[in-house]
């Protein structure tokens, strides 16, 4: 493969400036930079071609994962991050680089003017390079646009099933809707957390707005119980309807030595009782 | 799957698995590994390296950060010249050992990362490999 | 050489790990509490591991021992302070250490091993 001629990398390096505007003004041109701040924009046309040319320059070679292209490489990754939190689309984003093509080959087209021949295999060369620089554009923008959306799903996971507190001492997680393995597994660890930061005694799990529950669920609501033995605190399963108790018999699975009641009142019954309260009706 | 950073950690007397641990919690920290997951893989850890300083009479312990698309992992491999495990499925049974302890190494070990490698055979030693991602 | 204090209040003893314990250090503790219950008479042990973000199989099975060698020995055994992610690790790995007092903190623990001790 032949690599990049010294014409073109000092063409490059000449015709910065008109590059930088040209480039510019296709972007604008191609609505790639909606929403964007045009200093910005200006800012970052600049600094691009800079760490290019200067990465060129130094014999940066064609492939560009080698450590010469780390400048480049984490421009581009912080370029395209801050796109994708501005909600930019992933077409809009790549655009950034491949409208520089236009403006380069015209540049190289002037440089190799009486050499025909080399301009084919310098724009060949030159094509080939942002392409790869644009897909790794594209890769850091998916990445950091699945970043975001695991994020939103952590945060939905916590505060669809919130930990309440019912009385000093007593705090109640009511579970509703199906439960899945992962949403299971969040839930139970914010409840072990909250035992730590309260300070409660005895924790209760009503389960009676849970439609079905499957042996991977019935076993990590077992696991949570003993968790919770082990700190130290009490653990109390609510509104278990006929069906789920029928699930858990069926599967085989051992419930000894976990506390179970019909409804979230009598297992705060239950609590206050083993808390030492009593609670009168005031005549 | 691209390897981020690696090393090694020799695992020769007592005092080294308590330096794996320490090591293994920096690394999966560097990860950025959820502190429920951190918890299973040091103790996993733990587990691992008594083994290979007890029945495989030391030996060291390969750790590496890896890149698989998004996720990001630590991969730890328990390396010893040992007499190796004659009976494999003996050996990944709850409850069984051959050390006086609980049994509960090999499998709890297992149960606590996402992937498990075991590798033996009677006087060649053995490996075991395991990962967590975050 | 390298050892676990133990502290002595009125008919306890009580001990907190903070340190990352190697095996010889936690077979230690144990002489050294079951030593110390023998001389002191002591009717109950208190076992803090707040400090611990890890317990693994070894030293699960020494709070087991600790807490069925002080039964014989007419002393009662609460563990107090598991972390969470300690507590899931350890139901994970198979440990549910059956037969050992639990208490949230320090102050629950203490009075749990009064009422236990006292009421016999």
């Amino acid at each position: 493969m032949a690599a990049l001629q010294q014409i073109t990398v000092d063409a490059l390096k000449r015709s910065e400036s008109q590059l930088a505007v040209q480039w510019h003004a296709d972007l604008e041109a191609s609505g790639a930079t909606r929403n964007l701040k045009p200093e910005e924009i200006r800012q970052q046309v600049a600094d691009f071609l800079r760490l290019l040319t200067s990465t060129l320059e130094k014999g940066g070679s064609a492939n560009i994962t080698t450590t010469e292209w780390d400048d480049v490489r984490h421009f581009l990754e912080k370029l395209s991050s801050q796109r994708a939190l501005a909600g930019q689309d992933s077409q809009q984003t790549a655009s950034f680089i491949f409208a520089l093509k236009g403006p380069l080959f015209t540049q190289l087209q002037n440089a190799f003017a009486d050499q025909p021949l080399l301009i084919a295999e310098q724009v060949l060369q030159m094509s080939e390079l942002l392409d790869g620089l644009g897909l790794h554009t594209i890769r850091t923008y998916q990445k950091s646009r699945e970043a975001v959306i695991k994020r939103q799903q952590e945060e939905l996971l916590e505060l669809s099933t919130p930990v309440v507190k019912l009385w000093d001492g007593v705090l109640a997680l009511p579970m509703i809707g199906t439960l899945d393995s992962q949403r299971t597994q969040v839930v139970m660890e914010s409840l072990l957390q909250r035992i730590v930061d309260t300070g409660a005694e005895i924790a209760i799990i009503d389960i009676t707005g849970v439609p079905t529950v499957d042996t991977l669920v019935a076993q990590h609501l077992l696991k949570t119980v003993t968790a919770i033995r082990l700190m130290g605190a009490d653990c109390i399963i609510s509104g278990v309807r006929p069906q789920i108790a029928q699930t858990i018999v069926h599967l085989g699975l051992d419930l000894q030595g976990v506390v179970t009641k019909a409804n979230l009142a009598d297992a705060l019954a239950l609590a206050l009782r083993r808390l030492g309260v009593t609670l009168t009706k005031a005549v | 799957m691209t390897v981020r950073s690696s090393g090694t950690q020799p695992i020769r007397i007592e005092q080294d698995v308590v330096l794996a641990r320490q090591t293994a919690r920096k690394l999966a920290q560097e990860c950025g590994m959820r502190l429920i997951d951190l918890t299973k893989l040091v103790t996993a850890v733990s587990e691992l390296a008594r083994n290979t300083m007890v029945y495989g009479g030391g030996g060291d312990m390969d750790w590496q950060i890896v890149e698989d698309g998004l996720r990001v992992g630590l991969r730890l491999t328990f390396r010893d010249e040992g007499p190796g495990i004659p009976d494999l499925k003996l050996a990944m049974t709850d409850g069984w050992t051959s050390g006086g302890g609980l049994g509960l190494g090999l499998t709890g070990a297992k149960r606590l990362v996402d992937d498990f490698e075991l590798d033996t055979s009677p006087g060649a030693g053995t490996r075991v490999t395991i990962c967590k991602w975050t | 050489m390298e050892r676990i204090p133990i502290l002595q209040m009125g008919d306890f003893l009580l001990v907190t790990i903070q340190v990352d314990m190697h095996d010889q250090l936690a077979l230690t503790l144990q002489d050294d509490l079951s030593e110390r219950i023998s001389r002191t008479s002591a009717r109950g042990v208190l076992i803090d591991i707040s400090a611990l973000d890890m317990v693994d199989s070894f030293i699960g099975r020494m709070i087991g021992m600790i807490s069925g060698l002080s039964r014989i020995m007419d002393a009662e055994t609460v563990l107090v302070g598991m972390q969470p992610a300690v507590a899931i690790t350890l139901v994970e790995l198979g440990m549910t250490l059956p037969g050992v007092s639990t208490a949230l903190n320090v102050e629950r623990g203490m009075k749990l091993l009064r009422e236990r001790a006292y009421s016999q």
